[in-house]
């Protein structure tokens, strides 16, 4: 178990920069998310980690010693892909030992080892079979199974559960998790899945085209989007043009032609500095579509709703509000309400976050 | 008509033309070939047709056609060990170049644009008496006599090599082209170097290609009488060139097509073994 530190890394490809001098500490023991859309440096900032990719720029550290010059076979690193990556010529067995016979490992030591992991991974029958006689799932497990049993310094997975069927995915985090915390290897974790990400993660690092866009733990970055792009990237938001025209240390007040007018406590826009133009971030499911009054200190505005996506035990609406469109997203008790209907859309203030425009 | 009968048919009716092609061109061709091997050749030149069973045995028993057959055999085995150790690396270069690809396989192919005669014959011109290295060295001083290089068993195997190693080197980079990096990636995170990768994964999932290779280059190289024609001396006869001297020299066609058999039966027997363990398939996606 390691710390994993970043100093600066860069990695140019020619001309195009796929990261640009990224920073990040990952404590020991931590679950950290690499979370971004494809092409926004996840994987290379994960492969300048592993060693499969030299950093144009900047310092590696792993527990606290500098690793650009170490090769990969030396770095102690239990790596996991997307595609599993699973030797198709050898036992499940054999892919296990892989790495403890590399390092030395006594014969009987080894057969334990496997055992063991079989056992963590909860596959102690299938040690004598042939990757491809298991399924997707089974198979990641082994790949999973491969990497920890060398008690690498660090694991690093690259999108591993993207291949799977979205039910097992979401078993699969669930056990990836389990099996992290077990061993406290310190873990850093690839995804495009924001639900991944925030299920899995101690700390999620949003990235965008090879920046660094939010850090921070699961429901800080949810709740308290530093940026457009994470508000757009993680839930589903309204993203609405206001202006501030008043604001000190404990609130602002925003003005739109929509909503009015609504006073915000200031923490939630840390980075508007000065009145002027703001962009006014609201999670759609933060807005209560009801048929009776809203709730006193709420803004309530009357809304009609556009259409339904009914998803069994919630609903998405495309509502309009004056002359918004947004999106809400509510539990549903026994019906939803009705596409044309007249609603109370409502929210609370402190729910909203701020962002300069 | 029901639409099963018609579905079952439909295979049939896309395979006919090829199959009426290899039918008159390959089959009937083959099936005069043996019925040839039975006649018997008279000392007036005619042919006596019947069941004669003179020519195999002179073709089974007498040492001169056994032991050019194991000469052939030999030939192409080096030829095909050399075309192996020196395409493999070739190969994986290709396969692992992701930017130059494209323009490397062409390369690759180039050469049959090229007559494989001509090919064979350019030698003449780099090895021979007047030819490029002996004008060089001559020039240069350092003979005074031009040495004579051409006409042995060693310029038959670089004839043979020269003309067969883009089909190992094809099939190698189909095989490794289809290896997932991130094997190789694995196996280096777990501790392996990367020569300890190279002999512990890629290699062996390579194999099927380096036999399909193999088995082009080795019956190829068995199956040839240009190159020794061209390159080798009067003692580096392969087998066909016996077939070739039997036909077209002597006019011999029982004893030829004999002769011929008996050569398709070692190779065929090397190509059902082949299939046996790996299979045509590879074979296939090589050749693609």
């Amino acid at each position: 178990m390691s710390t994993v530190k970043l100093t600066d890394i860069e990695k140019r490809f020619g001309d195009y920069v796929a990261v640009h001098r990224m920073s990040l500490e990952m404590p020991e023991g931590g679950f950290v998310t690499l979370l971004g859309p494809s092409g926004c440096g996840k994987t290379t900032t994960l492969r300048m980690i592993a060693g499969l990719l030299d950093p144009s720029a900047g310092e590696i550290e792993i527990g606290g010693k500098r690793v650009n010059d170490v090769p990969i076979h030396k770095r102690n690193l239990g790596l996991v892909f997307q595609n599993y990556a699973l030797f198709p010529h050898k036992t499940v067995a054999d892919n296990i030992a892989f790495g403890l016979k590399y390092r030395g490992v006594g014969k009987s030591d080894i057969d334990r080892k496997v055992k063991d992991a079989l056992d963590l991974v909860q596959l102690p029958h299938v040690a004598g079979r042939y990757p491809r006689e298991l399924s997707g799932g089974q198979q990641q497990r082994i790949a999973l199974a491969r990497a920890i049993v060398i008690e690498p310094d660090v694991l690093l997975l690259d999108e591993p559960l993207s291949a799977l069927d979205a039910n097992l995915r979401e078993d699969m985090r669930v056990e990836l998790k389990r099996i992290q915390e077990r061993i406290g290897v310190t873990t850093v974790f690839v995804t495009h899945d924001q639900s991944e990400a925030l299920a899995m993660s101690d700390q999620i690092v949003v990235m965008s085209a090879g920046r660094v866009e939010q850090m921070g733990a699961p429901e800080e970055v949810y709740n308290t989007p530093a940026s457009e792009f994470v508000a757009r990237f993680l839930g589903a938001s309204n993203i609405v043009d206001a202006r501030c025209t008043q604001r000190d240390a404990t609130s602002m007040v925003l003005e739109t032609p929509d909503l009015g007018r609504i006073v915000i406590p200031s923490d939630r826009g840390p980075k508007v500095s000065a009145t002027g133009p703001v962009k006014l971030v609201l999670r759609a499911e933060k807005i209560a579509l009801s048929a009776s009054q809203p709730v006193h200190g709420e803004v309530a505005h009357s809304a009609t709703v556009d259409t339904v996506d009914y998803q069994g035990q919630a609903a998405r609406y495309f509502i309009r509000l004056g002359g918004l469109q947004l999106q809400a997203i509510n539990m549903i008790d026994t019906h939803p309400h009705a596409a044309g209907r007249e609603v109370t859309a409502s929210f609370r203030p402190a729910d909203c976050t701020v962002l300069p425009a | 008509m029901g639409v099963e009968a018609r579905e079952a048919r439909q295979p049939w009716i896309l395979l006919s033309p090829a199959l009426v092609a290899i039918t008159f061109l390959l089959f009937v061709p083959l099936a005069f070939i043996v019925v040839y091997s039975f006649w018997l050749r008279t000392a007036t030149g005619a042919d006596v047709a019947g069941f004669h069973l003179d020519n195999w045995t002179e073709a089974l028993t007498d040492r001169f056609y056994r032991d050019i057959l194991l000469y052939t055999l030999k030939i192409a085995a080096i030829t095909t060990v050399v075309c192996a150790v020196a395409g493999y690396p070739a190969a994986y270069f290709i396969a692992r170049s992701n930017r130059n690809k494209g323009f490397l396989l062409l390369l690759l192919m180039l050469p049959f644009w090229v007559s494989y005669i001509i090919r064979t014959m350019s030698w003449i011109n780099i090895l021979g008496v007047s030819g490029a290295v002996n004008s060089f060295l001559i020039w240069a001083g350092i003979i005074n006599e031009p040495l004579q290089m051409l006409y042995n068993e060693a310029t038959v195997i670089l004839g043979l090599v020269h003309f067969l190693m883009p089909f190992m080197i094809l099939n190698v980079f189909v095989s490794v082209d289809g290896i997932d990096q991130n094997l190789e990636s694995a196996a280096n995170s777990l501790g392996a170097t990367k020569l300890q990768t190279f002999f512990s994964v890629t290699l062996p999932l390579s194999l099927p290609g380096l036999a399909a290779g193999g088995l082009l280059c080795f019956v190829l190289a068995a199956g040839t009488y240009i190159t020794p024609l061209v390159l080798g001396g009067p003692r580096d006869a392969m087998f066909a060139n016996l077939v070739f001297e039997a036909i077209i020299t002597q006019l011999n066609w029982p004893l030829g097509s004999a002769l011929s058999l008996m050569l398709l039966a070692v190779l065929g027997a090397l190509v059902l073994v082949y299939n046996h363990f790996l299979g045509m398939a590879q074979l296939m996606k090589g050749m693609g």
